[in-house]
């Protein structure tokens, strides 16, 4: 157990998800996994955000989609009001979808080019049984209205609006069935930088006014502590350190950490001059293979031979302020 | 959407000529007994075998029947064979291919290796075979002389491009972020596969099927030929060319006339269908 479980909504143990190699065409056998997400814990607070941090290929996609049972996880548990997601199957957990949703990272690729706004944002409610005909579409032009979009445009096709409109749309269908939690897979990361401020301020709106919890999946630190009540950082698979998120940027205690929000620009340019940068020698070892021990010590600048043979364990250290190091 | 592929259709000559041809092979069959003063099955041996006139556009043929007439009846069995063949195949394929390239690895593989099959079958020699047999089981609820067996057997063996086509599209279409993004919502498989996936196959769909009439129209032009088709003195295209060939050599017009009409047919459907691989193709250039 990682965190604290009471008044969790969602708590997730040992979370793992491999996707196998495989090599043949008749007969297909496997050669190898590549360990996207490699156990993890943590536990999301209800009406809280939690950031997940992490460079690219670090499995936090993965994680997101794993939670929400999009990909089937390869061992753990993913508890969500009081029910073992990874327990249920076909029907049960299609009914469970009601509270649970997700906003994709790509508003071009994530809404279907041949159903209108109406029928996208309508589906959810037609799909749960909460709404048909003249209801459905009174509700369709709620949600619009709700996110900033003009109620007429819902015999409308997504080719016909701008990367943020569409956004809103993807918004809106997570929010058609008043979830109680909503994974944002890089929401922000596909639109213009104009753009990002009115979709993050969009969300954090809805859940003042829903009471939404949200898992916020990013890669942009400044975004993440814009939003996050606390933050993950993630690395090869692993989360290294999970904290508040004020505690994050002040005192960050992984090596990693460090690295990360050393690379951060600071929009002053007499303090920018003074910044110090952590430059991580090397490129991120493949997920295939990944390294023994601590999976950081091929690049972390103060490995000890330890680290090399050791897993360090994901600790507490003080005022709730987790981290995975043997240095620290 | 489809403002944009009228717009490239219009473009392609030979699909609007084809359109025009098909719309006037239609309005002939529709409109037959108005536009023919004659009976197509009435003989009269006075006049057999003439040539060309004003009375008889096409002349006589070997009964004295005028042979406009019948080819304007018989355009109605040709092209309605054609057409309903081809939405059987064209159901039946989509089905298989859906569930074969939606669900992937064994389902997958039992229904491309049974479109294989079907594929392998020597056509002609089972069309023959199967129709011939519905015809002598004399079945109650098929009254003889119908051509639904000869629609159904043609459909059940043309089914296997469109298998093919749409499996393919399934499996690329399945991997589509929008598809995970209604499973997240909460969609089942059902609806997934067909209010998310199909729309997004349609245009391979409208061109396999506008080229399969095509060939379904030669088909049964074939079957009817070998005299396996439909019988006598019902006309079809393809039977009356069979009639024809005996007197080929000094009544050549009973021949050129139904052949024509084959040709034409076909020939009109197969730029129609070419119109519309154009302008369903959002990445082919507009010229």
């Amino acid at each position: 157990m990682a965190t604290s479980s009471d008044g969790a909504l969602v708590q997730v143990v040992g979370l793992k998800k491999y996707f196998p190699i495989t090599q043949g065409i008749v007969f297909q056998r496997k050669i190898a996994d590549v360990k996207a997400v490699d156990g993890l814990d943590f536990s999301i607070q209800r009406g809280e955000t939690l950031g997940l941090v992490g460079e690219s290929g670090c499995g936090k996609s993965t994680t997101g989609r794993t939670v929400l049972q999009l990909y089937s996880p390869t061992a753990g548990q993913v508890v969500f009001q009081g029910k073992d997601l990874t327990k249920l199957h076909g029907e049960d957990l299609r009914k469970m979808r009601r509270n649970m949703q997700m906003i994709f990272q790509d508003p071009y690729a994530s809404l279907n080019p041949r159903m209108t706004v109406g029928d996208i944002i309508g589906e959810p409610l037609e799909v749960h049984n909460i709404a048909k005909g003249k209801e459905k579409k009174e509700r369709v032009q709620e949600l619009l209205s709700i996110v900033g979009l003009n109620p007429y445009f819902v015999n409308r096709y997504p080719h016909e609006f701008s990367g943020g409109q569409r956004q809103r749309i993807g918004v809106a269908r997570a929010l058609a069935v008043n979830p109680a939690f909503i994974v944002c897979d890089e929401p922000i990361s596909a639109l213009d930088v104009s753009i990002q401020a009115q979709i993050i301020n969009l969300l954090e709106e809805l859940q003042e006014k829903f009471h939404l919890t949200y898992l916020f999946i990013a890669h942009d630190l400044s975004v993440v502590r814009h939003i996050s009540d606390r933050i993950a950082v993630m690395y090869l698979g692993k989360i290294v350190e999970l904290t508040d998120r004020n505690a994050l940027y002040a005192n960050p205690l992984h090596p990693y950490t460090k690295a990360l929000l050393s690379a951060v620009p600071i929009p002053d340019p007499i303090i920018e001059e003074k910044r110090e940068r952590i430059i991580l020698v090397g490129d991120v070892p493949s997920p295939v293979n990944p390294p023994s021990g601590c999976r950081f010590h091929t690049r972390c600048p103060l490995a000890i031979d330890i680290c090399k043979r050791v897993d360090p364990e994901f600790r507490d250290v003080g005022n709730n302020h987790w981290v995975a190091c043997h240095v620290v | 959407m489809l403002e944009m592929t009228w717009r490239r259709f219009r473009r392609h000559r030979p699909a609007l000529i084809g359109v025009g041809v098909i719309v006037l092979f239609v309005l002939l069959a529709v409109f037959a007994p108005i536009v023919s003063p004659y009976d197509p099955e009435q003989n009269n041996l006075d006049i057999r075998l003439q040539p060309p006139t004003l009375e008889h556009l096409m002349g006589t043929d070997e009964l004295g029947r005028d042979l406009f007439t019948r080819i304007l009846y018989g355009s109605r069995i040709s092209l309605a064979i054609g057409v309903l063949s081809m939405m059987l195949a064209v159901t039946v394929g989509t089905l298989i291919g859906a569930a074969a390239g939606f669900h992937g690895g064994g389902i997958d593989a039992v229904l491309m290796r049974m479109t294989d099959v079907f594929l392998a079958f020597p056509r002609l020699f089972v069309l023959i075979l199967v129709t011939t047999l519905l015809r002598q089981l004399n079945l109650p609820w098929l009254p003889a002389g119908s051509f639904a067996p000869i629609i159904f057997v043609i459909g059940l063996l043309s089914w296997m491009s469109v298998a093919r086509l749409v499996r393919a599209a399934y499996l690329s279409i399945r991997e589509k972020e929008y598809v995970e993004a209604a499973r997240g919502v909460g969609a089942g498989d059902a609806r997934i596969m067909f209010r998310h996936i199909l729309p997004n196959t349609a245009s391979p769909i409208i061109v396999a099927g506008t080229l399969g009439v095509a060939a379904s129209i030669l088909t049964e032009s074939g079957l009817s030929y070998l005299g396996f088709g439909v019988q006598l003195p019902t006309p079809t295209w393809g039977n009356m060319l069979r009639s024809a060939q005996a007197q080929m050599t000094y009544a050549p017009w009973t021949a050129v006339f139904p052949g024509l009409m084959i040709f034409s047919a076909v020939i009109a459907i197969n730029y129609i269908g070419d119109g519309l691989r154009d302008a369903l193709d959002p990445q082919r250039e507009v010229r």
